[in-house]
Order: structure tokens, then sequence, then C-alpha cells
């Protein structure tokens, strides 16, 4: 039996994906244009501006720092973040219900205050070091995406078959590894893409906490605007996608994506 | 390898709510006891200590001569079996079975041969393979119990195991349980709320109500020798009508209602009376007679149909009785009769 679509519902499917994709497709064709200006569609087609972000060393620089900055910081955040969320959904009857509302709180806040806040204490009070400032900031800032994801993964957890490990001879700790994770690890690698895109694509929170010579890419990436208008922009922001992309696959391929199936 | 359990006074504690008062229970090797009692009586609870999950407030938990009551959960060396069967999702069947003999560092070929062996005994050899996922609630049940049996525990503890099965499947998984419990020889706790199981397999059943033990005993003492007004109650003792002594000769005892209406009983029937105590009957056990005869003058009210016998819901003055009457005299409402217990569905109940 062949449904037949609405030609309205057509039209605004297309329009919606025009609106999703028409500006990332604008700016891939204008990093590959010849020009010394951004222009769409693109005039001739080059990759010096690509090979132009690889000749400016800040460019260079701030790509390194941006992945550790979202390697290191959802590492972090995940190493805090899964125990949190793990203690949350365990203990939850007997823990006061405001407490896991606490751990999401820095979601509502806005990032630009949590950046602000982070200057104030860490760099200026405690006259931490900028680039483990910056680790800070981007580890702070993707906790509670971390809590939030692992939790919704925990929730439909039973954890009466950790109790039946343990039962079975399994210490806790073990248990945790060999029976809790393996049940969440959709959850995992959900909150970690969650949070290293969080991470690399942050500008407010690292806006604040960058300084001299630590910088990260999106950040300059402005930087280099205020200065100048030449398609660099574009192919940094193809870099940025194409990097996150590059992530996303490498996760799938060596965890096994199952984010859709929770 | 089996041994015994002691469950010497323990108190627990939920927060700062009491579950279990003074609890103490034993269970010899080798025996199947089940605790049996409503929902939120304490069951699970006893269970959770035992296995170590709980620490009690007070009191003492011992498996044979080993004190169990400080000893972390993964060390106590306890068979479990849950009511939601609790497998591992990510695990094939096998890989659940070899669990526990992967844990006490069996070598691999031979984890595999005894986890096979399990499985077979379970009838589950076919499924090794598959994931819990893929099984149905009976196949599930199993796999918990071949994997609960395989590290050949001292001591095997079930909740609830049969609750989400089906009726037909319950009968056959309690026998299997019974079955697989008897040739091993494991000493067994066992938790159901349905009575019927709990008298089915059990050596001795007991009693629970808001978290202590009304009464421990077997099957058929329960049944027919209960030892107060709940566990009466609990196994279908519906009439509880208090009655003092008022004349003993010899064996022979009459004793009176508040009314005055005289009851004759034999304690040679009923074993020794006090001078106060309560007759409990099942309604089979009061039979609905003309007036005049000795016994308890009654006005009947409600009749119901069991298809056996007539039930009526009768008031003998301030008591209201539920007896059964012959299917060839339906009575109606308003008719007075006289209830006449039957010894051998009666039981003394001593004053509390
Ligand atoms: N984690 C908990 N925190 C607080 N109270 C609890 C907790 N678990 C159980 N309780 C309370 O303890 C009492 C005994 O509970 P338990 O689970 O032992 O009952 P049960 O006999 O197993 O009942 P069921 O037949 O419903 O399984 C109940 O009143 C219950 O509300
Ligand atoms: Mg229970």
């Amino acid at each position: 039996m062949a449904t037949r679509i609405h030609p309205l519902l057509i039209l605004f499917t297309v329009l919606v994906y025009v609106f999703l994709l028409g500006p990332l497709i604008i700016i891939f064709g204008a990093s590959l244009s010849d020009t010394t200006y951004l222009t769409f569609p693109p005039q001739g087609l080059s990759f010096r501006w690509f090979q132009n972000i690889w000749d400016i060393s800040a460019f260079r620089r701030t790509i390194v720092t941006s992945l550790q900055m979202a390697f290191l910081g959802t590492g972090i955040a995940l190493i805090v973040g899964i125990p949190a969320a793990y203690a949350l959904n365990r203990y939850r009857v007997t823990l006061p219900g405001w407490l896991s509302t606490l751990f999401v709180l820095p979601i509502l806040v806005p990032e630009i205050v949590i950046g602000f806040s982070l200057l104030r204490s860490v760099t200026v009070q405690a006259g931490v070091p900028v680039w483990y400032a910056l680790l800070i900031g981007h580890t702070l800032l993707v906790i509670p995406y971390v809590i939030r994801v692992v939790s919704a993964s925990l929730a439909s957890f039973d954890f009466s078959i950790e109790e039946a490990a343990i039962s079975l001879g399994s210490p806790p700790a073990r248990t945790f590894f060999t029976i809790v994770l393996p049940n969440i690890r959709s959850g995992v690698i959900a909150a970690f893409i969650l949070s290293f895109i969080t991470s690399i694509n942050d500008v407010s929170v690292s806006l604040f906490l960058t300084g001299p010579g630590v910088s990260t890419l999106p950040i300059q990436l402005l930087a280099h605007m205020e200065q100048f208008f030449d398609p660099t922009i574009a192919s940094v922001s193809v870099v940025l996608m194409l990097l996150t992309i590059l992530v996303m696959i490498i996760v799938e391929r060596t965890l096994g994506l199952a984010i859709v199936a929770k | 390898m089996t041994q015994a359990l002691t469950i010497d006074r323990i108190t627990a504690h939920y927060g700062t709510t009491k579950v279990l008062e003074d609890l103490s229970l034993s269970v010899a090797e080798g025996e199947l006891v089940s605790l049996l009692g409503a929902s939120g009586c304490g069951k699970t609870t006893t269970l959770r200590l035992v296995a170590g999950f709980l620490q009690p407030t007070a009191g003492a938990i011992r498996l044979g001569d080993k004190d169990l009551t400080r000893l972390p959960a993964h060390q106590r060396d306890i068979g479990l079996v849950f009511q939601n069967y609790a497998l591992f999702p990510h695990l094939t069947v096998r890989e659940n079975v070899a669990f526990g003999l992967k844990q006490r560092k069996v070598a691999g070929p031979e984890r595999l041969k005894r986890a096979d062996a399990m499985l077979d005994r379970v009838g589950l050899a076919h499924l090794a393979d598959r994931l819990p996922g893929a099984l149905s609630g009976g196949q599930k049940q199993r796999v918990a119990l071949a994997r609960a049996l395989v590290i050949e525990p001292p001591l095997l503890m079930f909740d609830e195991p049969l609750s989400n099965l089906d009726a037909k499947l319950r009968i056959d998984m309690r026998v299997e349980i019974r079955q697989l419990q008897r040739a091993n020889g494991t000493t067994a706790l066992y938790v159901t709320h349905d009575q019927e199981e709990a008298f089915s397999i059990s050596d001795r059943v007991a009693i629970m109500h808001q978290g202590r033990i009304m009464q421990l005993d077997t099957p058929e003492v329960l049944y027919q020798r209960p030892a107060n007004a709940f566990v009466a109650n609990f196994v279908g003792f519906e009439n509880l009508i208090p009655l003092q002594v008022t004349t003993r000769n010899g064996a022979e005892i009459t004793a009176r209602t508040a009314e005055g209406a005289a009851l004759t009983l034999s304690q040679d029937q009923l074993g020794p009376i006090p001078d106060a105590f309560t007759l409990a009957t099942r309604p089979d056990g009061l039979q609905v007679t003309a007036t005049g005869g000795a016994g308890l003058p009654a006005t009947l009210g409600l009749r119901t149909y069991l298809g056996r016998a007539y039930q009526y819901q009768a008031r003998a003055g301030a008591l209201s009785l539920t007896a059964n009457g012959p299917l060839s005299q339906p009575l109606d409402p308003g008719t007075a009769v006289t209830l006449v217990p039957n010894p051998e569905q009666c039981a003394i109940l001593k004053p509390e």
C-alpha cells in the first residue's frame, strides 16, 4: 500500500533541511574559495585556506589545546560523573531528592556566568595557571551532562543484578566494572560524545579563561575574525566540524555506538 | 558441604523504622524453610540480612559454625534466586552460569564443563549461547537457578522466585526447585506470599507478621494446630470463639461463651484445654443444624453457593461466624439454627 505524503509536508521537511544544512553547505563552499574574502558560491577552487590554518601557528596551537581540553575535560568529567551518577541512582531512596538536582544545576546557570565566576575564583583568586584553569572550566562545564546522561542509563539499570554478582562472590568494586559498567555503556558513550562536542565548541566559558599563549580554537577563530575576513574562518569551521565527526566515528567504531538503542 | 543456618535474635532498621524485631530462626542442614507472610512483613529484609546486603542493628547470623554477621556479602557463599531473575543481560546463558565459578578462580575449561553440566540439569543446554533477553520467564528462572546451584553453596535463598510466572509453570517449577534442593541436600530459605506454594514444598514454614515470626512449624501442624489467632486466621480458621471452661469431667470439658451457650469438647481430640481459650474452626468445621441440640444458637445471614456446600454468614450473640450447611437444605436468611463445631476441624488457641 502506497501512503500518499501531503505535498506541504514534503515542502516543510525540505525547508527544515535547507535551514539546518544550508549554512553548513555555504561555510563548506566558502572554505574552498580561491578569493581573499568570504564568498559563496566559491570562486575558483583551492585548499589554500586550509593550508593557511596550518601556516598560522596560533591555529595549530589552539587546535591542540582544544583537543586536550575536550579529551582531558571529558575524561575527568567521566571519572567524576559516573560514580556520582551511580551513587545518586543506587541510593536514590535514602538520598534527599534535591541532591540530584544540585548536580545538574550548572546546566541552568548561563555559561557566561560560570566562566566569569571561574575567572574570579580560579584564575584571579587562586592564581591557577591559565591552561589548568581552562581545564577546570571545561571539566565543570561537561560534568552535569555526564551525570544527566549516565543517570538516564542507570535509571533503567536493575541494581539487583549487582547484588546477584556480589552474592556469587564478586567484590563490589570488581562488580562495578564487570557488571554495572558494561550495562550502562551506551550511556557512557553518549555522555562522552555530548561532552566532547560541548567542550570543543565552547566559547562562553573559554572566553574568560583563555590567557596569554593559551587559547582554544573557537576563541582563536573569534580573534582572527576581528582582524581578517578571509575564508580561513570558513575552513576552521569545517575543521571543527570534521574533528567532531571524526571523534564520533572513532568512538562508534571502538566502543560500539548504541545511543539510539537506549 | 551443606550447613545449618541460624538467625539469632536479629533486629533490623531502615533508617529509624524498625522492620524486624528480635527475630530468630534456624534452618537445619538440608532443610527447606519458607518465610510466608503478607506484603511488607519483612521477608525480603530477612533474606537481605542473611545475604549481607543489610546489616542487622542487633543479633547474629551463623552458617554452620561460621559467624556471618560482619562478613562482606561477597564472602558469604550463598546462592540467591531473585523474583526478577537478575540475570546479567550482557552475558550469555553459559557465561551467566559460569560467573560464580569464575569468581572462585575455577579454570576456564573446567568452568565451562561445570556450567554446561548444570545447564543440562535444568534442561537448558540448547540455550547456552543465548543472551538472557531472548529467554522466556521460565527459562530465565531456570538459568538463575543453575547460576545459584553451580557454585554448590551451603545455603540457597529464594525471594519469591515464581511470582512472575504463570500458574501452571509455577507448579512445575516449584517441584523442580524442590527436587534439585533435595538432590543436592542444600539448606534452603524460601520466601513466598503464596500459602499453597509454601506448604507444598517446605519442610517447615515460618509465618511472619509485621517483622515477627508468629509460628514456625511443619505445614501439617500449622494447618491443623495453629498456635495463635493470627496463624489460625492465616490458614483459614475464620471463626474464633472465646470460651470459658465451666466443668471438667476427665477428658471431657464443658465450656461456655459469654452469652452462656455451652459446648462439650474432648481433650483426647483437641489436646489439653486451658480454662480460658479460643476455639478456632474453619467454615467447614462449623455445621449448621436444626435448633435444639447442643451448640451455639445462631441466626443465619447471607447464603452463598460454594459448589460442594452452602456457606452462611451467621450471628451468634456478639460473634459473627461463617458456617457451611448441606446442599440438600438451603436455608433462608433469618432462620434460627444451632452451629455445632466438628472437633476434627477445630483448634484450641491459648490466651495470648
Ligand atoms: N529500602 C527501604 N527503605 C525503607 N523501608 C524499606 C526499604 N525496603 C523495605 N522497607 C520497608 O520494610 C518493610 C519490610 O519490607 P520487605 O521488603 O522485607 O517486605 P516483604 O515481606 O519482602 O514484602 P513483599 O512480599 O511485598 O516483597 C516494609 O514495610 C517496607 O516498606
Ligand atoms: Mg519481598
